[in-house]
């Protein structure tokens, strides 16, 4: 575990608190919360209240960026460098709307603390087209007509591009596991089924 | 006016194609509301009632006004609140997390007052869910046809109960929220819509401006369901912060907040009555019923559903609850509606030895659902259900069948305008806006078809109120009401170029052709592309503006549904293994959005029955579920197997279908379910804690 890690002096569970204190009046970590964090183990270095340098890589680019140690990578990605493509729905978790893949695996970017990103490679919806090509499960979404209002739906490719890379001739039920983590309100799932199972034909084809 | 070509005739109209905003939506491109940020844009949040009835005695916002980041307060929102979660002060600043920390310094004095979240309670009156208001009573409804005694008498069967239906919540994944901008005495907003002209209209009621100073802007929106059709309180919040701080101010909402103050489905409770002769005939239906949209109204069913009673009775009232208001939600009451009616007419079946669905044929005076129920039946294999609560062995399985009717069609003073430029180009400008429906789709169809062009050469412009008036998208009336009119709009246009041609070789318009991208006149030297002709336009583009007209599209449909499930009798685990949807909706536009249309209604069909409750606990008016984990909507591992068969009237014209298959599966799982147990529950949702309660309550018997 990094340092970053050990010494960002809150958890998740208190920064969602504090964002939803206007109905609960729950406590929010404020600046001087943040200031009287104890050190950390083994004479970690305590970070914030103020900005914090940070650099990761987004879709191969760099960026070096100073950020309120409180803020999610979600916020990080959405508010400080304009990556809207991953969306914020329920921030907390619960609907996959902001799935990413740091490191080659997928993460909920809203259950993460910016921080916690430092040197990491993520991969957002993004990132995915080369140029006016589309990925083929993009390709595959736009065809099978997997998504209505669309706002569930870059999170739900990055589900699936993650699952196809890992399995490449999903079944049906594999699949529904690969997505049981994303949720759609207006109810795509069976289009995206079978756009998870014809990208999976183009991939193989070497489309 | 020259009507839809026959759809054999189409190209493009009534087939399977892909949505002209998909690759913008899947690679991130499309902006949200949520997505937009512009110079000097400030954050709104609102502070939020921790009481569910209490009066404000005084807001100290002192504290508040000391953070750096903040820049304006409100304090004078309302004097009383009425729900947990409603509006009591804002605030705008800097950023989004300096505005949720300033939340908490805002000092706030209460003086707390009675309350009631339940229904029963609040009917009895003791409890003013108002302060103001004598009784808790809202819309009453009374209505009677024939003569129930007499309808009953002639019964040779009667079932009764009591059927319950709970909250649901539009779960819509964007959040509502906007951001407002005044330039000078105009005020921009950019707003998750699913009515940019009624926002308009309403905010310039609310600030008493003209309306030509309102602009709205919905470019994309991540789903409404029914609650983004018109202005709620945060929007004037919101655009109070921004003149104040003279700003721009975005607020969206968090999904708490969504899921406590921006609207719901209302609660219903249905004491149902329902006689038939031996035959199957109904004879009566009687009803008494009330509901609560918490603070708001529209708790009504329209029962009898669907089936013809000679003789009925209704009784209905809203009653207040301190929760918050309901707003409209795909197929207002249709779907409360359709659980008690097929509920009780699969107990009534079974009390009189039929099967369900000749039961349904035999009352129901809707021909096309006749036709409905045959090819459903059929395609799904209804032979083979089985008999109610025969089945042994853990797992049971069940079949059941439901029906629904809605209105839709199209609006009148729906108006568009279309462009053909000298270049070729063609654009249609309509004050509608794509709420996940495909409508951006749809309008370039249309008119790419009626110019007989590829859709690519014509922009849709949708999605703002300076665009011609179009009606909100609610009530399944935006197919109707926009593709009949950017068609005759394609019409009007293309008319007038043929006049440009026509005087370009010197004879009368009606003697130009046009076909296949091609104008032709009575000579073979008379011959011009699309491209040449457009650009006779000498600088001008053929720009018209045209109204709705009858004749194109229809209101009516009628839709039936088949659900298949299999219950755990150990764990009360119920899994929908397959649903069948058959749906009528005039002419199809386009059939891959349609079909979607339909299995995205049957996927919150299965989330009502089975998975969405909005609690409230009785002692603290608090919604202890208000998240999306505890609030559960259905995901993929809850998927059956869906087929949709799109009943073809396609000479009717377009009709909507937003709402249409919304309904239908509500009552087939209900019955389904009971059909496999060989009890019913009688409350929704149904849950494994239910099957498994009423199980028990089966062998007691």
């Amino acid at each position: 575990m990094g340092d970053l890690k050990q010494t960002s002096g809150m958890s998740r569970r208190n920064f969602i608190k504090g964002l939803g204190g206007g109905v609960a009046g729950a406590t929010v970590i404020t600046a001087t919360a943040v200031e009287a964090a104890p050190e950390g183990p083994h004479g970690a270095k305590v970070v914030g209240p103020g900005a914090v340098k940070i650099a990761f890589t987004v879709n191969g680019k760099k960026h070096e960026l100073e950020i309120d140690p409180r803020i999610t990578l979600l916020d990080a990605l959405r508010n400080d460098l304009d990556y809207t493509g991953t969306k914020r729905v329920c921030n907390r978790g619960q609907c996959g709307a902001c799935t990413i893949i740091m490191d080659g695996k997928t993460v909920l970017a809203c259950s993460i603390l910016a921080l916690d990103a430092d040197g990491a490679s993520l991969e957002t919806v993004e990132g995915l087209a080369d140029g006016d090509k589309l990925h083929p499960v993009q390709e595959a979404f736009v065809k099978h007509d997997a998504l209505q209002c669309g706002f569930c739906t870059p999170g739900f490719i990055m589900s699936c591009v993650s699952l196809l890379r890992e399995n490449d001739q999903p079944t049906l039920e594999e699949i529904k596991t690969g997505v049981s983590g994303n949720l759609c309100r207006c109810g795509t799932y069976p289009n995206i089924f079978k756009a998870v199972a014809d990208a999976a034909d183009t991939i193989k084809k070497g489309g | 006016m020259a009507g839809w070509k026959k759809p054999e005739e189409m190209t493009i109209v009534g087939k399977s194609y892909s949505r002209v905003d998909g690759p913008d939506k899947v690679t991130g491109r499309a902006k949200y509301t949520y997505d937009l940020k512009f110079p000097g844009m400030l954050y709104g949040r609102i502070l939020r009632s921790p009481h569910p009835h209490a009066k404000i005695v005084s807001i100290d916002a002192s504290d508040v006004l000391k953070m750096p980041g903040v820049k304006t307060v409100i304090t004078d929102i309302k004097d009383e609140v009425f729900f947990v979660g409603d509006d009591v002060a804002a605030v705008a600043a800097v950023s989004e997390e300096c505005a949720a920390e300033a939340l908490l310094k805002f000092k706030v004095k209460y003086e707390v007052l009675p309350f009631t979240v339940r229904e029963q309670e609040a009917l009895k009156g003791d409890i003013k869910v108002f302060s103001n208001k004598e009784d808790n009573i809202g819309r009453v409804q009374n209505r009677e046809e024939g003569d129930v005694e007499k309808g009953f008498a002639e019964a040779d069967a009667i079932v009764e109960h009591t059927y319950h239906m709970n909250v649901q919540v539009h779960n819509s994944l964007e959040t509502h929220g906007c951001i407002v901008n005044w330039e000078g005495d105009d005020l921009y907003m950019w707003s998750s819509s699913q009515a940019v002209h009624s926002e308009r209209a309403g905010m310039a009621r609310h600030f008493e401006i003209p309306e030509n100073k309102v602009h709205v802007v919905a470019h994309h929106m991540g789903g409404g369901f029914g609650s983004k059709l018109g202005i709620k309180s945060f929007h004037p919040i919101c655009a109070r912060l921004a003149k104040k701080a003279n700003a721009p101010v975005k607020m969206m909402l968090d999904r708490e907040e969504q899921l406590l103050a921006v609207g719901n489905r209302p609660s219903s409770f249905q004491k149902i009555k329902i006689g038939a002769k031996k035959d199957g005939t109904f004879t009566a239906f009687q009803l008494e019923s009330y509901g609560s949209a918490g603070v708001g109204t529209g708790a009504g069913v329209p029962q009898p559903y669907v089936y013809e009673f000679p003789n009925y009775k209704i009784d209905h009232q809203d009653v207040h609850i301190n929760a918050g208001g309901s707003a409209p939600m795909r197929a207002p009451g249709h779907p409360q509606a359709n659980f008690a009616m097929e509920s009780a007419i699969d107990e009534l079946a079974d009390k009189l030895g039929l099967d369900a669905l000749e039961m349904r044929k035999k009352n129901d005076p809707n021909t096309t659902r006749q036709k409905e129920y045959e090819l459903g039946a059929e395609q799904f294999g209804w032979k083979n259900r089985p008999k109610t609560g025969s089945q042994k062995g853990r797992v049971v399985k069940g079949m059941g069948v439901g029906s629904g009717r809605w209105g839709g069609g199209g609006n009148k003073n729906t108006k568009a305008i279309i462009n053909i430029y000298p270049d070729s180009s063609v654009d249609i400008k309509i004050g509608t806006q794509d709420i996940g429906t495909g409508t951006r789709t749809i309008i370039q169809a249309v008119v790419a078809e009626e110019l007989e062009l590829k859709p690519e050469m014509v922009q849709p412009f949708i999605g703002k109120s300076d665009y011609p008036w179009a009606p909100g998208s609610g009530g399944s009336v935006t197919a109707p009401s926009v593709t009949t009119t950017v068609k005759l709009a394609a019409t009007k246009a293309m008319e007038t170029l043929k006049g440009h041609v026509a005087e370009e070789w010197g004879i009368p318009a009606e003697q130009v052709k046009y076909q296949k991208m091609k104008f032709s006149g009575n000579e073979s030297s008379q011959s011009l592309s699309w491209k040449e002709a457009c650009a006779l336009l000498d600088g001008q583009p053929v720009s018209e503006q045209v109204q709705w007209q009858e004749g194109l599209s229809d209101s009516g449909t009628a839709g039936c549904q088949f659900a298949e499930v299999e219950v755990d009798t150990e764990t009360g685990q119920i899994k929908v293994t397959r649903m069948l949807g058959v749906q009528d909706c005039g002419l199809v536009v386009n059939m891959l959005t349609a079909v979607n249309q339909v299995q995205g209604a049957m996927i919150g069909e299965i989330g009502y029955v089975t998975l969405e409750n909005r609690l409230l606990d009785y002692e603290t008016g608090v919604m202890p579920n208000a998240d999306m984990e505890n609030y559960k909507i259905p995901g993929a591992k809850e998927m059956p197997d869906f087929n949709v068969t799109m009943y073809d009237e396609s000479e009717r014209g377009v009709i909507g279908l937003g709402e249409p298959p919304a309904i239908p599966g509500v009552g087939a799982i209900a019955n389904a379910i009971a059909n496999a147990i060989g009890t019913r529950i009688y409350e929704l949702p149904i849950t494994p804690d239910k099957v498994l309660m009423a199980l028990q309550g089966k062998e007691g018997n």
